[in-house]
């Protein structure tokens, strides 16, 4: 039982130097089956299990989000070269988005303005919402097509 | 940069461009040493060709498939032959070509040509790569030059040039490769002068050969050794070969020619040619400021230098693992040698083995006699895996040269497309599966047999399938498989027998090939066409002693473990204990003497790794080894007791297809394999049943578990954990879209 505990140890650590090293995400919501997709910025909770992410309420994905919950996120560290065939890695992470209050959750928001400090004024905007996704799993794509999953909600 | 580079053209800051060979050709030339005209064609050239069609990126792809230090060299050897492939179906593009031809023609129009190797880093006597890469001799004509130009580039990346970058830890990525090419030199006397020998410092040696270099270089012919002191070059001493053959020039180029009788009584070499050759080695030590190996070559009286590099050191290590690496590419004379020993001599030798010690009743000797029948049991099987090791793995090396020859001659799109003309080749463990199908078979047939089959009074049934049955089942009762053999109870045989009888799918597909022979066999002509039917025949034959010689060691080994079994049996009843921990000198010693105590262990067999419901594999990136798709529930075999659970329709995980498994894969809709490569023993079974196959899962044991759905993508060596989608797909069954 050791040795599976201290990779799912390791999995996680590299996931989380993945996340750190990127500042964007792309965000996938749908609507009436019409899929949409789109950058933020995102921040992420240190056990993983949460992630957040900031937009307007004027826009498409905002809509979307109130229409359907269900959201997929997806992060990689791509060069755009050849060598991302074996170097690249990607994440797809699969959950369900919330707007959560952002007097009340106050340690979310600092996580994300740590992250992003030049957002200050935009999510602290009242047009803007903050959400955060409720992780279920994460699948983690490294050289080009050795996939595995982590399984947040199992227990 | 110019592309062609002529020798004196060459100054000291192109060494890294034009490689060790091209380079050292140069100086020698300078200094007006007798060097055969030649041009360089620098490592840009070869830049060019893998950017402009793309080839970098798809070798990098193919190369960093998966993690390099996780490869096995059947996988690495894999590897190289599908990037091989992709420079023999890569044309130089046009303009590239302008470039390189306009030269080479005006200065060898019509003149034979050596095409060789010169790669960067070559001239370091740490990193020797000599014998590494490829060279040709006697190549005529600018469109071969141009084929064989890029069959050097393409040995930049040959299995032992890979696994030697490995060995030494060398950047793969920047790896370039320059040619040499050079007026080829009739020689009639040719030969290699070492100028410190690499055992004996004060000494310098010169080997020759009649004939080409090329034989002595790859052990076809061997030399004349003459050893020399080093600083005076007295001769000390002489050693004759047997001078049997040598390698001349043939209209495609070369062949093996018999010696007249007259040349095999005379030394190659006079006394004052001995001399001329260790004047070369000198002339190059101070040429290069340290002692060289200088091939060179005899074309009347004339006396030429073909190329010179520094000594090699000898390896330091005895955990250096290139020499065994480079053995295990055998030529094909060597090649037939192997295959005669093996098959005349090692298979018969073992079964005799086997026999003898099967024939010999354990329950008759008395403790001691035990003790010592287990100790020479073990003795011998240790001595038949060395032998396992030195000849019948490198004999492996058959199916590999056939393979090599199938895919310069037809460029096929598949590069294992050779592998279907070996299939079909008779294995043991295809006879006795065929055997076993013919009494499922008769089990199909007649209800009444398989209704008692099924019942507890299997005596009952009928007498002449039972007589059958029981003669097979001696057959396979012997196997050893991972220390423990194979059967204990004849009922789980049966149970197998009847899972056979009743399972749904068909057995045994097999696919037109005559046609690909006679395609393969019709671009030669004359004496060529009978070396392409040996070469079949050579290949056919390495493909199936590849499973065979494996089912020939397992009845050793059964036979070792049967000895040990008895003794652990012994101990048993008198210590009333579970002895199954015992290891071998254990139970010897404790046969030998009463009052030996052994020490108690748990019992521990290997089980499979626990599944971790958080982190699971979806995709695991392995080779593709048999094409197909299958779709089932995954049974992992790692212990013989858990081969009787195999079900029709599951699909085979393992470490390796032992050969006890070839049982069970008439059953299997696929097979994953943790070990890697198309032509190790799983993918060749997995073929001859035409199933899908994917080898060279790493950790397999740890993300697929006993009762996982997965689907095995055989096409591109994938195996997906989780419900599958592809099955159902359209797309796959080449409907149109939805």
């Amino acid at each position: 039982m050791g040795k599976v505990l201290k990779d799912l140890k390791t999995v996680k650590k590299d996931l989380k130097n993945l996340l750190e090293s990127q500042p964007l995400a792309v965000l996938a919501t749908q609507n009436n089956g019409n899929p949409y997709a789109n950058l933020v910025a995102f921040a992420f909770s240190d056990d993983l299990k949460s992630l957040f992410f900031a937009t307007t309420r004027a826009t498409r994905k905002y809509a979307n989000l109130t229409a359907d919950h269900r959201v997929a996120m997806l992060v990689d560290n791509r060069s755009n070269q050849a060598t991302d065939f074996r170097q690249a890695k990607a994440v797809t992470v699969s959950g369900r988005a919330e707007e959560i209050d952002k007097k009340r959750e106050k340690k979310f928001l600092d996580i994300y303005l740590t992250r992003h400090p030049q957002l200050k004024e935009f999510v602290t905007a009242p047009s803007c919402a903050f959400l955060r996704i409720s992780v279920d799993t994460y699948y983690l794509v490294t050289r080009f097509q050795n996939v595995i999953e982590i399984h947040l909600t199992t227990s | 940069m110019n592309l062609v580079l002529l020798l004196d053209k060459i100054k000291a800051q192109d060494r890294s461009f034009v490689g060790g060979k091209g380079f050292a050709l140069a100086v020698m030339a300078k200094r007006g040493m007798n060097v055969p005209q030649a041009v360089c064609i620098p490592t840009e050239a070869y830049d060019r060709y893998v950017k402009l069609t793309g080839l970098r990126n798809r070798i990098m792809m193919e190369v960093y498939r998966k993690r390099f230090e996780e490869m096995r060299w059947e996988e690495i050897w894999d590897t190289a032959l599908r990037v091989r492939n992709a420079f023999l179906k890569t044309p130089i593009p046009y303009d590239l070509q302008q470039e390189i031809l306009p030269p080479i023609d005006s200065l060898f129009s019509g003149k034979p040509v050596s095409v060789r190797s010169s790669a960067p880093g070559e001239d370091s006597s740490k990193t020797s790569f000599a014998g590494l890469h490829e060279s040709f001799v006697n190549i005529i004509g600018v469109e071969a030059i141009l084929e064989h130009i890029r069959l050097v580039w393409a040995s930049l990346w040959s299995d032992r040039a890979l696994l030697y970058r490995r060995e030494l830890g060398l950047d793969i990525e920047k790896s370039a490769m320059a040619v040499v090419i050079q007026e080829m030199i009739n020689g009639e006397r040719s030969g290699v002068v070492f100028g410190k020998s690499p055992v004996e410092e004060s000494q310098a040696v010169i080997e020759a050969v009649y004939g080409l270099n090329q034989g002595l270089v790859d052990g076809t012919v061997h030399p004349d050794r003459w050893i020399l002191n080093r600083k005076t070059g007295r001769i000390l001493s002489h050693s004759p070969a047997l001078r049997e053959n040598a390698l001349r020039p043939s209209d495609k180029g070369v062949k093996l020619e018999t010696l007249t009788t007259d040349l095999k009584d005379l030394p190659p070499l006079t006394k004052e040619e001995i001399s001329e050759a260790f004047q070369l080695a000198i002339e190059a030590e101070s040429a290069f400021g340290g002692p060289q190996d200088v091939e060179w070559t005899y074309k009347g009286n004339t006396l030429y230098a073909l190329q010179a590099r520094p000594i090699t050191t000898p390896p330091d290590s005895k955990h250096d693992q290139r020499p065994w690496y480079l053995s295990l590419h055998r030529n094909f004379d060597n090649l037939k040698q192997l295959r005669r020993m093996i098959e005349e001599e090692h298979i018969p030798a073992m079964e005799e083995e086997a026999a003898k010690w099967a024939s010999l009743d354990l329950n008759e000797l008395t403790d001691e006699k035990l003790a010592d029948e287990i100790e020479i049991r073990a003795h011998h099987y240790d001595d038949w895996l060395e032998v396992y090791r030195q000849d019948c793995i490198p004999f492996a090396h058959g199916m590999r040269l056939f393979g090599q020859v199938y895919n310069d001659v037809m460029k096929p799109n598949d590069p294992f497309e050779f592998t279907k003309i070996l299939i079909g080749t008779g294995m043991v463990s295809i006879q006795r599966n065929r055997a076993l199908e013919d009494l499922a078979k008769r089990i199909r047939k007649d209800s009444q047999l398989a209704k008692c089959l099924r019942s507890k009074e299997i005596q009952n049934c009928d007498p002449e399938f039972l007589k059958e049955f029981d003669s097979l089942y001696d057959q396979f009762g012997g196997l050893g498989w991972g220390k423990a053999r194979l059967f204990q109870d004849p009922r789980q045989f049966l149970d197998l027998l009847l899972a056979m009888a009743f399972q749904e799918k068909e057995a045994f597909k097999s696919e037109e090939t005559k046609g690909l022979e006679k395609d393969f066999l019709s671009r030669f002509e004359d004496d060529q066409r009978n070396f392409a039917i040996e070469l079949i025949d050579l290949a056919r034959s390495s493909y199936r002693l590849r499973d065979d010689d494996n089912i020939y060691l397992g009845k050793i080994e059964g036979q070792m473990v049967a000895s040990l079994d008895e003794g652990k049996r012994r101990l048993n009843d008198r210590l009333k204990r579970d002895m199954r921990h015992l290891d071998k000198n254990e139970v010897i010693n404790a046969l030998r003497k009463p009052n030996f105590i052994p020490r108690k262990r748990p019992y521990s067999a290997k089980g499979p790794e626990k599944k971790d419901p958080k982190l699971r594999a979806r995709q695991i990136v392995g080779q593709p080894a048999g094409p197909g798709i299958a779709f089932g529930k995954a049974r992992m075999i790692l212990k013989p007791e858990e081969l009787f659970r195999f079900k029709s329709g599951e699909i085979l995980v393992c470490d390796a297809v032992d050969p006890a498994m070839t049982l069970v894969v008439p059953l299997a809709a696929g097979v994953v394999e943790r070990r890697g490569g198309m032509l190790i023993h799983g993918a060749i079974i997995a073929r001859e049943y035409g199933l899908p196959c994917v080898t060279g899962v790493t950790d397999a044991a740890r993300w697929i578990h006993t009762g996982d759905s997965i689907t095995v993508d055989g096409y591109l060596g994938i195996v997906i954990v989780g419900e599958a989608t592809l099955e159902s797909s359209d797309h796959m069954n080449g409907k149109s879209q939805p």
